[in-house]
């Protein structure tokens, strides 16, 4: 696999480092990462290879499985449907992610500061959310924006009102925002304030023995001392953006009509292979949103860790 | 770690105004004992409120019959009280089905979040403690598997299972759910803190065997981080859905959250009844477990959310 030959034990000087792992027998170590890399091999190396070669072929009805090489890729390069779905996940991200994450930042400021009444009710009611399936939470939401029986239609009725219709083709976006919005700040938010408990509090002191107001403590000493859950937390995001499926896949049961079958790019990968049978396409745009999730992911890491840091 | 009892610091003094001398400090309010903001308070109460409507509208809408869901008002009760009869009717509606599929989420959370817990402490252990030839391939190919889009591995995977014959079969549910790379990642690094290297030393001089070592010395130093990882492959289990749902075909093998979207869904097909009222109590009857279980535990998720943090 690799061609590192580790130094036989005796021969590693005996530095007191605490942190130094053991060198024992070399193959030690597998004994322990060993069954989590197969079963790791498994669902996740063999899907993936499995993939790969799926995308290269295509089932044809005159001499079955040929090989079409990157006929697949040109195709989806060329899908109106497909860049349609990718083109609301880029929105949905590029306006719930920062809502979101804004929000979180807010609370987890705002509770870590130690100025609120009531600290630890708020911590776990805003995070409470977390525990909620997205099936629930989608059916929840769901029955709420419903105008027959939800709130919105109570609210209606009792203001003589109309307000607009949430799962109509215009809005449901918005309110699919909502949903994933309501079911993770409070995730994101957790993340924040773990972070920000580690700093070290003799800072704050030194702060304030140097004058520097509240404001100044959050941009120069709290923001920068979290930016690594910062970065995990938008990295996490993004990759639940374009995953997007549970919440669009759960109401279109409630609002045929605004969710078609390629809504999301997963919708379309999901609806390409459970009801068109068109598995090698499926599996091609899989690995499109697969690679460009992981391109993205990866330049935000590079930029979030560089930055001054 | 974090919600532990404050710690008393020697120089905490009563912050009362006009009681005896003032010792030094002019100013009542530092950085441990900061003031009280009501607006700050405020605004985390909006959020608070936004996260908890939902979940009140829920459990008011549980009490409610299928005609009164339609006819009252949605944040308040109607006028009668329907709970005890709709749980009745949840647990009992197609011969027990909900129950049926309780059990089967409970099944999967045992087995698939138990497991997942099991293969990451191993992993991570191993990861952090020892060198051996491939340690920095598994490194990378385990962190590049977290930005892999679970649901790109999910039509492949299910390509895969059902040409082994797995679909439809509890073990396509269990088998994915055994591989948690933040799992993995959250044990690494805290073992890499929570073991001290001389401690294996000194248990290898004393003739401990790798496994015992392992056992009886490391696992109840790993216990906190267990706990957090455990917390976490259990939620994740128990609110799967996609996967579920492509590789379930028999609604006996259903765990809750595709059974509750599939009574949902029944309103919508030809003939089938609606029965919004049992999809709704079915729903605060999913969460509540998990609920308990979050007020219960919360001190670990802090504390195990911290140990993966950055720390230089």
């Amino acid at each position: 696999m690799t061609q590192t030959v580790p130094l036989p034990a005796a021969a590693a000087p005996a530095r007191a480092a605490r942190r130094r792992p053991v060198r024992r027998g070399r193959w030690t170590g597998w004994g322990f990462v060993g069954p989590f890399m197969a079963v790791f091999a498994l669902v996740f190396l063999a899907p993936i290879a499995y993939s790969l070669y799926l995308s290269l072929f295509r089932q044809q009805l005159v001499g079955g499985n040929a090989f079409v090489g990157l006929e697949n890729y040109r195709r989806a390069f060329a899908d109106p449907q497909f860049w349609s779905a990718f083109g609301r996940v880029s929105l949905f991200l590029a306006v719930q992610v920062p809502i979101m994450l804004g929000i979180a930042l807010l609370v987890a400021l705002a509770i870590d500061s130690g100025r609120l009444y009531g600290t630890s009710f708020f911590r776990i009611s805003i995070f409470l959310p977390y525990a909620v399936p997205a099936v629930v939470a989608t059916l929840m939401w769901g029955f709420m924006y419903g105008t027959r029986f939800g709130l919105v239609g109570n609210l209606n009725d009792a203001l003589g009102i109309s307000l607009p219709n949430p799962l109509s083709p215009d809005l449901v976006l918005a309110s699919i925002g909502n949903i994933v919005t309501w079911e993770f700040v409070g995730y994101n938010m957790l993340i924040f304030y773990s972070a920000l408990r580690v700093v070290p509090r003799s800072l704050y002191e030194a702060a304030e023995i140097d004058g520097a107001g509240q404001w100044r403590v959050v941009t120069a000493i709290k923001l920068p001392a979290i930016r690594g859950a910062l970065v995990i937390a938008t990295i996490f995001s993004i990759i639940g953006s374009f995953q997007l499926f549970n919440e669009p896949s759960i109401l279109q049961k409630l609002a045929p009509n605004a969710i078609t079958t390629h809504f999301t790019p997963n919708l379309y990968a999901y609806s390409l292979s459970f009801s068109g049978q068109q598995y090698n396409y499926s599996a091609t745009v899989a690995i499109i949103m697969g690679v460009i999730t992981m391109v993205i992911a990866y330049v935000v890491q590079l930029r979030g860790m560089r930055k001054g840091a | 770690m974090t919600t532990t009892a404050p710690a008393t610091t020697p120089a905490a003094r009563p912050a009362r105004p006009g009681r005896g001398p003032r010792l030094r400090t002019p100013r009542r309010h530092s950085v441990d004992r900061p003031r009280r903001s009501g607006l700050l308070t405020v605004l985390t109460a909006l959020v608070c409120l936004y996260s908890l409507v939902p979940l009140a509208w829920l459990l008011i809408n549980a009490t409610k019959s299928q005609g009164d869901l339609f006819t009252s008002f949605g944040l308040w009760f109607s006028g009668s009280l329907h709970l005890v009869q709709n749980v009745a009717d949840t647990l009992t509606y197609d011969d027990g089905i909900f129950v049926r599929w309780l059990a089967n989420t409970l099944l999967y959370v045992v087995a698939g979040a138990g497991g997942a817990t099991l293969l990451a402490v191993l992993g991570g252990y191993g990861l952090a403690k020892f060198t051996f030839p491939g340690k920095r391939a598994v490194f990378a190919v385990v962190i590049g598997a977290v930005a892999v889009p679970g649901t790109a591995l999910a039509v492949p995977t299910f390509l895969m299972f059902s040409r082994m014959g797995l679909t439809n079969t509890p073990w396509a549910v269990i088998i994915p759910s055994l591989i948690s790379p933040f799992g993995l990642y959250l044990m690494w690094t805290f073992a890499a803190e929570a073991i001290p290297t001389e401690l294996l030393e000194a248990a290898r001089v004393d003739g401990a065997g790798e496994a015992r070592t392992f056992a009886q010395i490391c696992l109840p130093l790993l216990a906190p981080g267990i706990v957090t990882v455990l917390l976490f492959t259990m939620v994740a289990t128990w609110n799967n859905y996609f996967l579920p749902l492509i590789m379930l075909k028999d609604p006996d093998w259903y765990p809750l959250t595709v059974g509750l979207n599939a009574w949902n869904a029944q309103a919508a097909t030809a003939g089938g009844e609606a029965i919004f009222n049992l999809v709704i109590t079915g729903s605060v009857l999913t969460i509540l477990p998990l609920v308990v279980a979050f007020l219960f535990l919360q001190r670990y998720w802090q504390s195990g959310l911290a140990s993966g943090s950055v720390k230089e």
